[in-house]
């Protein structure tokens, strides 16, 4: 099939992009997201910046060359700083019709559209709802379309080595990643490495998949149809050591950061529930260091299990998802009304209900501050993007074992399971934490609080002389036995409410990016942030004086909103959600108005799409 | 033993606020009378509760202690346990609170065995919410919220116990103070998770709920108190024993019918199936009461100890920053 062309090694041009998006497109069982991700650890460690966005179907395995089925892997590298992993793609692979059909809108006109010919068969056209042959019927004609036959071209390379045909077929997708990498000039060192470590114990499937990774990269080189290769040169970045990482992971190390960092155990009770399970894994991997990871029963007993251990002296995480968030929610008020440490982090994905359980949504906001009886406020906080996942996390636990609350932290699907580069923060570099925890010999009432920040101390069970008891009763507010006097309740719900406030004197302040003052201000929180930065930096590029405030810190809010918002002429709140930012921010400062950008389809927002709704507005 | 508590050390500032005449008060003078003969110091104790009459348990044990909320004590039980192994952890749950809306965690902490004291007021009714039936309500029972009758057939806590797995079961009467301490004892000297139920009296709501089985004058004709290595022979006479007959117990009189002593079934409580044990906690004539199953596993903290130890030995990575610098890094100069 290899049909040798020197004409075409000697003509190719060379160009130099400053950024790009590819997408892989295939079955779930294809190993799309195994080749999304090792074209953008190759990148990164070639020095770009990376944006990473896996999308994949709830289905683990839908049937074969189905719409639904399709799995996705979407890579922004650039020379320049990547927020996102970019809306409108410039290389699609596409492994079927079915992949083909529900990706090929997100194609720029005019680029390059890469197929396995071999798929495109009736039997997948039917799948994929096709009529007629969309390779052939002209509806691709506004694209460079590359046609391959992947699995033939694979099943050549591999023939003599005794595979059976599903090893063979499997190996396919290091044909696509091959020929990716010839395209833009990447070394295949790093995938080659891999396989040898992963399959140290099977050397015919390394064999296997370097062969092909192989033969995906020389058929590229020497067919005439690639007429461009591509270089993105290294970003400028901080110098320091790097590692790719997804949200969920750098969540865990943060807590992992944060154990070690407050000389506490590690408690981690929790219930599996997509896209939160990660963090589960992760610090199951690593109990070597003492912690404690227990899959409870639900998700009531994964919270109620942490508030134990709360109490008996660990740092105590309970990790979950919206519909999880919603089962916690009473055990969320007893944590609160008995002031214990305890950090909640919700890995928000599409609702209501069971939802949109692989997709991203900001719409746990009003559940995290308000989702409980009682007047219970607690500590909110958001991620914003993968790698400062790390950061949150390891302040979740700052934040709660030294003003003695829950905290919540929002992530969600996007950044959880998108990745980018880290630069690694080692222990010693991080600010450090004191947990509150009684000296033995001094007397303790367990509701006797710090003047500054009103937290209470904890006195660790196996602590002589300071045996006590703490309840969800309502409690006198000096001894902490149970309290029903009138006046009493209300002190202690104000001192509650006043304690969280506080916070405020803990956090940073906020600023606006791109411009201190200006038309328009886009306000966002959590997980958008690559998405509306990406979006205000253009707009500001084509001359727009607009600015991006983006909220890490929900509750308490940062002390500058208000002062920060004063400096432009509107506001516009854009949230994953039907604007449940947009009505906090009403309740505490109702003297501004508030534009919205909303959308619930389970995506991120473009860059298109916010830039052109920025346009209008102003 | 030589002790340095009394039960007085065990006792609160707090007011004991359980109706007079409440089996509530006998239990928790047992358990202030068994504390100071458990060798362990007042501080490695802690109590929690979940909701309900019996879960203001812990205000008055001078210990540690947690009243949590409806149903979750054996879960936030679990959370102490785990997080610290040294400390001797109970708790004090209803037939409502850990049957009905505790009843995952419950079966699961059997499931579990994790070294965990339970003890289990079961009154048949709702208290503290002031009379509705409860899992373990008759059929037929008059109650606020089944005013013709209670149509839902009952839990058998002994029998749920043992299908979850259970390796300790004892049952006891409410009003015994002497032999609900020895049984909270022996609790403790067992390493696992034990169930101890209490069949407790609710003076306002089910009063004489057991009466048929606990009364003084009764007690000994329609109780058999079961001891690890005895004859099951009970009766105030002495003269009553339980043999097995094909698949059931049966009662049978020593000295009738040529049944003599030596056919009477002795009491295995180590044994490892639950099948004897299942039909023991099934039985309404005589009701079994004392240790029916005492059967010694791995608690899940051990096996979580001996993985624990084996991954550190094997682990790559002495900290967390040996953990953040391992695998695929690279340097931006």
């Amino acid at each position: 099939m290899i049909t040798e062309n020197n004409q075409a090694k000697q003509t190719r041009e060379n160009a130099v992009l400053e950024n790009v998006v590819i997408r892989f497109v295939g079955d779930s069982g294809d190993g799309m997201q195994l080749t999304g991700t090792q074209f953008s650890d190759t990148s990164a460690m070639f020095g770009n910046d990376v944006a990473t966005f896996p999308n994949y179907p709830s289905e683990i395995r839908a049937p074969q060359g189905s719409l639904y089925g399709v799995s996705g892997f979407q890579v922004h590298i650039g020379s320049v700083n990547i927020t996102s992993p970019g809306d409108s793609v410039d290389v699609l692979v596409a492994m079927n019709p079915a992949a083909l059909k529900t990706n090929i809108d997100a194609l720029k006109a005019g680029q390059m559209c890469i197929v396995d010919t071999d798929e495109f068969n009736k039997k997948n056209f039917e799948k994929a709802h096709y009529d007629t042959n969309p390779l052939e019927d002209g509806s691709l004609e506004n694209y460079k379309l590359i046609q391959v036959s992947m699995t033939s071209l694979t099943r050549e390379a591999l023939s003599g080595m005794g595979l059976d045909n599903k090893a063979v077929v499997r190996s396919k997708n290091m044909f696509a990643l091959g020929m990716v990498y010839f395209i833009f000039n990447r070394s295949m060192d790093h995938t080659i490495e891999f396989f040898e470590r992963k399959f140290k114990s099977k050397p015919e499937l390394v064999e296997a998949n370097i062969k092909v990774l192989k033969a995906g990269y020389y058929y590229a080189e020497t067919m005439e149809i690639i007429s461009t290769t591509y270089q993105i040169a290294p970003a400028k970045m901080q110098p320091g050591t790097y590692r790719i990482i997804n949200g969920n992971t750098a969540t865990a190390w943060g807590l992992l950061a944060a154990a070690h960092n407050s000389g506490l155990e590690l408690f981690l009770g929790s219930y599996p529930i997509t896209p939160a399970t990660d963090i589960l894994h992760e610090l199951t991997k690593h109990i070597n260091f003492g912690i404690k990871t227990f899959q409870a029963e639900d998700e009531i007993a994964g919270i109620t299990s942490s508030i134990g251990a709360s109490f008996a002296g660990s740092l105590a995480i309970t990790t979950t998802s919206g519909p999880g968030l919603a089962l916690k929610g009473e055990a969320i008020g007893l944590a609160m009304m008995m002031e214990l440490p305890l950090v909640i982090i919700d890995v928000q994905r599409g609702g209501p209900s069971t939802g949109l359980p692989t997709k991203t949504e900001q719409s746990d906001l009003m559940q995290a501050l308000y989702g409980r009886n009682g007047e219970s406020p607690v500590i909110v906080i958001a991620a914003s993007t993968p790698e400062n996942s790390f950061d949150y996390a390891y302040e979740a636990c700052k934040l709660a074992l030294e003003h003695m609350t829950p905290v919540i932290l929002l992530t969600d699907g996007y950044i959880a399971n998108g990745s980018a580069p880290w630069k690694i923060k080692k222990t010693s570099e991080l600010p450090s934490i004191t947990p509150r925890i009684a000296k033995t010999g001094t007397t303790y009432n367990p509701y006797d609080r710090d003047e500054k920040t009103l937290a209470r101390v904890l006195a660790i069970p196996g602590t002589p002389g300071m045996e006590h008891r703490i309840g969800g009763l309502e409690k006198d507010k000096k001894t902490g036995n149970i309290s029903y006097a009138p006046e009493n309740h209300e002190y202690m719900v104000n001192i509650r409410a006043e304690k969280v406030k506080r916070v405020q004197d803990h956090i940073p302040a906020i600023h606006s990016e791109f411009q201190e003052e200006g038309d328009l201000l886009v306000v966002g929180w959590g997980g958008t942030y690559g998405s509306l930065s990406a979006a205000v930096s253009q707009i500001n590029i084509e001359g727009y004086k607009v600015g991006h405030m983006h909220l890490n810190h929900i509750n308490p809010l940062p002390k500058n909103v208000a002062e920060t918002m004063k400096k432009f002429k509107k506001i516009v709140v854009c949230e994953l959600n039907k604007g449940q930012m947009a009505n906090v921010l009403r309740m505490n400062f109702p003297e501004f108005q508030y534009l919205q950008y909303n959308k619930v389809q389970g995506l991120p927002f473009t860059t298109f799409e916010l830039t052109e709704r920025f346009k209008q507005l102003i | 033993m030589e002790t340095k508590y009394t039960f007085k050390d065990f006792q609160t500032d707090q007011e004991v606020r359980w109706c007079p005449g409440c089996d509530d008060y006998v239990v928790l003078r047992a358990v202030q009378k068994a504390l100071p003969e458990m060798g362990r110091n007042k501080e490695d104790f802690a109590f929690i509760s979940g909701i309900g009459c019996s879960s203001r348990f812990p205000y008055y044990v001078e210990t540690y202690g947690m009243h949590t909320i409806h149903g979750r004590a054996t879960a936030v039980a679990t959370g102490v346990k785990l997080a610290n192994p040294k400390l001797s952890v109970w708790v004090a749950t209803g037939d409502g609170d850990a049957m009905a809306i505790g009843g995952n965690h419950f079966i699961h902490l059997l499931r579990r065995n994790i070294d965990i004291k339970i003890i289990l007021f079961n009154n048949e009714i709702y208290g503290l919410t002031k009379g509705q039936f409860s899992p373990t309500s008759l059929i037929g029972q008059k109650t606020k919220s089944s005013p013709y009758g209670n149509t839902q057939p009952p839990f058998n806590p002994g029998e749920l116990a043992i299908g979850s797995s259970a390796r300790f079961f004892a049952r006891i009467g409410g009003n015994v103070p002497k032999e609900q301490t020895d049984l909270f004892i022996e609790a403790d000297k067992f390493k696992g998770t034990a169930l101890i139920e209490v069949l407790q009296n609710c003076v306002i709501f089910n009063d004489g709920c057991y009466t048929q089985y606990t009364d003084k004058e009764v007690k000994d004709d329609k109780q058999i108190y079961l001891q690890h290595g005895k004859p099951m022979i009970f009766g105030k006479e002495r003269n009553k024993g339980l043999v097995l007959k094909g698949l059931k117990l049966e009662v049978v009189t020593i000295g009738e019918n040529g049944v003599t002593e030596a056919d009477i079934l002795i009491h295995d409580a180590k044994e490892s199936d639950p099948t004897l044990h299942l039909m023991l906690a099934r039985l309404h004539y005589p009701l079994a009461t004392g240790i029916i199953r005492s059967v010694e596993e791995p608690t899940f903290e051990e096996r979580e100890d001996a993985l624990y130890n084996k991954v550190k030995e094997t682990s790559k990575y002495k900290t967390v920053d040996d953990l953040f610098f391992a695998g695929e890094t690279y340097e931006v100069k």
